[in-house]
């Protein structure tokens, strides 16, 4: 990149933000990344550690190959070279929930090389840009435990359940210039690795913990010196973090100090960053190849399984939204936030037909996000299977249901009247008499009994009050209990009135 | 008929199969024996009679019932390196004095699968550092020839406890030379197979990537009936490598039946002059020159090859294994299991004394070479360079077996010293100059006794073989000894009767 290259409004007063982002991302294997124990998150402390994990004298690790699949999923997902000879080195430093003394990682040769995401910034409403971000490499390692402070009286326990979890750690190119940039790259990354599905990437679990590097400079000027903010997990604490990362260097170097290099930890209670280590006070981590670990080959033709397997990505999918399916650029964005959802919204329009894409995007982005919004649900939690969306659509195209109607049954259908079947939209209009009606005879019988009954207002409505016109649609749409179709009370009305 | 302790495993197969004696009368036999003549050679750390007697009985009433297990009911004892469930297993080390394993090494499952009875723990040097087995936190072993001379290590209890006739066979680990150099000096036969070939599942770690366990005995033959259970794949050990593994004994036999008087006619014994350069014991190059005649008797053809400068040799060794030391023992923390000091102030001050307190002074050298070699500024010269080295020494390797099947050399440059001479570390690790180029290029080696120095003890000659030519290792040195009866030599302990 070179230095003259920066967004005068993307500058923080006068100074350029630099971020580079690394992401320790658990994947989602049944079983550790070298022992047979299970992953599951939230058990009862080392009730998940066996004697791999523990780090027993004589134990060794054994590479679990569900890793190797994941990790390659990701670096195609990041269209980035593949390390296919790639090997496990180990990061030697002393810490209780560390239990060899060393972690299994891997530093000279990972298994995913240099490769780049595409997104879209968000700096607010109206203004959006796209923008890539190169990702320097990502590689294989093991989880540590925990420490757990208070749990045991006067004492720090350990936990181990956490102890060779599957991560992989992506490092990201210092590309990001703000705040709004660094957190639409982890939104991005988030959402590759659960549309890969090779992670459940819960930050609140810290499956998914963002390490952000920050530094700023004058525009033009070299590189400035950065520092590592850690403990983020949150996108809102990231976003504070960032914000008072940038604030504070600024400040140093305006009181004509220098900034040094540092990790710093997120304080969200005082809402300020405070350094845990200089470099100075950085271990030596003395990495050597783990001699326990074979390096890991990778035939080409595992990799063209891997790729004949891969799903349709996030960009490509929201561009085929957008030039095959019509969507806007807006509509095509939300509906492909998660695969899961692209997949609900092809559903629908694969059963309820090509012409109904915009009122199925409609209803989809609308009513029923805004349905699953309100109680804090995803789409795999939709009570509205994608077949009942398309059946409420199609009897809202064939004039079986008003708009209005049509909220109705959506309701009932959300609350799970109606049963499992298909069909259930059907069922809530028969039972709950929600059809509506076109039958222009029927609708006549009704519009003169509400003309013979409401003189008063009909003379109104001679008399030039065009308000009284609507009082007696009213009066037809209550008389059919809804059921009449609004357009055709209005033709009858008028034909009888005018 | 002899006494039992001097039978070899041949024969107590077919004792027992004779109901020359019952599994139980061989038990008691060692116990008795052990509990009378170990207080002077101390070569038992623990001892599992009990259990051993039960197996005992428990394996004479499944061979009434007809279970024909070759080695069922033959008794055996582990070297203390190996993890044994319910047993203490210290590794010579105060750090686990008190380390009561949860689970058995591969080797002993094995081992126990095949029906042979555990006598118990074997001594060792500390962590297997040392040539002497003087570094042991359990004491020094003494040599079964002469109590004042030192049994080798650091399988000093496998080699001594054969030596006295407290078990007829060991599991043992070689590392630089540590299951050959102390064979030599007990005057028994002692093979290290081929990397990969025995798991390292359960074995407590040196060096990973040179340690290989094998077996002590009397005879090659002895050696081959306890090494049979212990080879073949684990998948519990990923440098562990899935090989067709032959019939050790069979092969001997069929070597022995076919053979003729000429049974070695078609085998070329490399002889490099690198291995009787300055420094070689005159009287153990003359035993091993004269062991080359007898060869050469046989029918074998001595042809002179060129091997790696065993000094540089030497030097990489020194730089490799002390490296992955560093880091194999860095789990030994006082954190979760075995040797923690008292009244710890804080953190650093538990890892600081638990270190200093719970290991010995030869295995704080390593650690501390080893972290001096991986450390930041220091890699590169030391560490990769040695690695590159270590790939040289394998391709001289190579290259010397396109010129002959075995390559032989002195075991040992000395016989064995005493153990009052207290040898300085640098001329002590000068004793394993002719055996850790094995190690390094991950080949197959044995050592059989070729005689005995003037004061009356053990010389040994070491045979290196190609990548999975154990069979072969052993076979030659069989055909040898049938016709030769160095090996059937006593040591003091092993003629004293209780």
């Amino acid at each position: 990149m070179t230095k003259a290259n920066f967004d005068p409004k993307l500058l923080v007063d006068g100074y350029e933000v630099v971020i580079g982002i690394e992401i320790h991302c658990q994947l989602n294997t049944d079983s550790k990344i070298f022992s047979s124990a299970p992953t599951a998150f939230g058990h009862e402390p080392n009730t998940q550690a066996n004697i791999v994990d523990l780090g027993l004298p004589g134990v060794l690790p054994v590479l679990n190959h569900g890793v190797v699949e994941r990790a390659l999923k990701f670096g195609i997902g990041v269209n980035a070279e593949l390390g296919l000879y790639n090997t496990f080195d180990r990061k030697n430093y002393f810490y209780p929930d560390l239990p060899k003394g060393y972690q299994i990682t891997q530093m000279a040769n990972p298994i995913v090389g240099r490769g780049y995401i595409d997104m879209m910034v968000n700096e607010g409403e109206k203004n959006e840009y796209p923008k890539r971000i190169g990702i320097t490499r990502a590689h294989l390692e093991e989880d540590a435990g925990k420490s757990v402070h208070n749990a045991v009286d006067g004492m720090t326990g350990i936990d181990l359940n956490r102890a060779g979890t599957p991560l992989i750690e992506i490092v990201s190119e210092p590309d990001m210039r703000s705040v709004h940039e660094a957190l639409a790259y982890i939104k991005a990354i988030h959402q590759l690795v659960t549309w890969l599905g090779i992670s459940d990437a819960i930050m609140a679990e810290g499956s998914f913990r963002c390490d952000c590097n920050v530094s700023v400079r004058k525009p033009g000027a070299e590189l400035g010196t950065r520092t590592e903010l850690k403990n983020l997990n949150s996108f809102r604490f990231i976003e504070r973090a960032i914000n008072r990362e940038i604030e504070r260097q600024i400040d140093i170097i305006e009181d004509g100090g220098k900034v040094i290099q540092a990790t710093r930890l997120y304080d969200p209670d005082k809402d300020e960053t405070r350094s845990m280590r200089t470099k100075e006070e950085a271990n030596d981590y003395r990495y050597f190849p783990d001699p326990d670990l074979l390096p890991v080959r990778i035939e080409q033709h595992t990799v063209d399984e891997i790729l004949a397997a891969m799903p349709e990505l996030p960009v490509a999918r929201r561009s085929r939204f957008e030039t095959e399916l019509g969507l806007s650029e807006y509509d095509a964005r939300i509906l492909t936030g998660s695969r899961q959802l692209a997949d609900y919204f092809e559903a629908v329009v694969a059963e309820a037909g090509a012409t109904s894409t915009k009122i199925a995007a409609n209803w989809v982005m609308g009513d029923l996000l805004g349905a699953l919004n309100k109680d804090d649900k995803t789409i795999d939690a939709s009570p509205i299977s994608a077949a009942q969306l398309a059946k409420l659509l199609e009897r809202i195209n064939d004039n079986t249901l008003s708009g209005k109607l049509a909220k109705k049954v959506f309701s009932a259908l959300y609350e799970g009247e109606g049963g499992d079947s298909a069909d259930a939209a059907d069922i809530i209009i028969k039972t709950q008499g929600l059809k509506q009606e076109t039958d222009t005879g029927a609708i006549k019988a009704i519009v003169e009994d509400v003309i013979a009954n409401n003189q008063a207002m009909v003379d109104e409505y001679r008399g030039g009050k065009q308000k009284a016109f609507n009082g007696l649609v009213g009066q037809v749409m209550k008389a059919s209990r809804g059921s009449a179709n609004p357009q055709q009370v209005n033709e009858i009305l008028k034909s009888l009135l005018d | 008929m002899s006494e039992i302790h001097e039978l070899s495993t041949d024969q107590l197969i077919q004792g027992l199969q004779d109901k020359q004696f019952s599994s139980v009368d061989l038990t008691a036999h060692f116990l008795n024996r052990i509990d009378k003549l170990d207080g002077k050679i101390n070569s038992f750390i623990t001892l599992t009679g009990e259990t051993a007697l039960a197996k005992a009985k428990a394996c004479d009433e499944m061979r009434a019932q007809g279970d024909r297990r070759a080695l069922l009911g033959v008794p055996m004892a582990h070297k203390d390196i190996f993890c044994t469930q319910g047993v203490l297993t210290t590794c010579g080390s105060k750090m686990l004095y008190n380390f009561v394993s949860p689970y058995d090494a591969t080797i002993v499952h094995r081992i126990d699968d095949a029906g042979m009875i555990s006598l118990g723990k074997l001594n060792m040097d500390e962590f297997a550092m040392g040539s002497d087995n003087a570094s042991s936190y359990f004491g020094a072993v003494h040599n079964p020839w002469n109590l004042d001379r030192v049994p080798g290590g650091s399988s000093g209890g496998s080699a001594a406890a054969v030596a006295a006739g407290l078990t007829p066979l060991a599991t043992a680990s070689d590392t630089g030379g540590s299951i050959r150099q102390p064979a030599s000096f007990c005057g028994l036969t002692g093979i290290k197979p081929t990397y990969g070939s025995v798991s390292r599942f359960g074995m407590i770690a040196y060096a990973s990537s040179l340690d290989q366990a094998g077996t002590i005995g009397k005879s090659a033959k002895d050696c081959a009936y306890l090494l049979q259970p212990m080879v073949g794949h684990d998948a519990r050990d990923a440098t562990s490598i899935k090989h067709d593994i032959p019939d050790y004994v069979q092969d001997m036999n069929d070597a022995e039946k076919t053979g003729g008087d000429k049974p070695l006619a078609h085998l070329k014994i490399g002889v490099a002059k690198e291995y009787f350069g300055e420094g070689l014991n005159s009287e153990v190059e003359t035993a091993v020159k004269q062991a080359l005649k007898t060869y050469e008797d046989l029918g074998a053809t001595i042809v002179e090859v060129n091997i790696t400068d065993p000094e540089i040799t030497l030097a990489t060794y020194y730089m490799l294994a002390p490296a992955e030391a560093s880091s194999n023992l860095s789990r030994f923390d006082g954190v979760r299991f075995g040797y923690r000091c008292d009244d710890p102030k804080d953190l650093i001050d538990l890892y600081t004394r638990s270190r200093s307190e719970g290991f010995g002074a030869e295995v704080q050298r390593r650690i501390l070479m080893g972290t001096y070699a991986l450390s930041a500024g220091y890699f590169d010269a030391y560490y990769t360079k040695a690695q590159r080295i270590r790939r040289l020494i394998v391709e001289d390797f190579k290259t010397a077996f396109h010129h002959c099947d075995i390559i032989a050399s002195p075991t040992v440059p000395m016989t064995a010293y005493k153990l009052s001479d207290n040898l300085d570390p640098a001329t002590m690790y000068l004793g394993d100059v002719y055996t850790i180029g094995v190690n390094l290029a991950g080949l197959p080696a044995l050592s059989h006794p070729v005689g005995l120095s003037n004061d009356g003890m053990p010389i040994g000659i070491q045979l290196i073989g190609q990548h999975w030519q154990e069979s072969q290792l052993l076979s030659t040195a069989h055909l040898f000894q049938q016709s030769t009866d160095y090996h059937l030599q006593k040591s003091a302990t092993a003629k004293e009767t209780v």
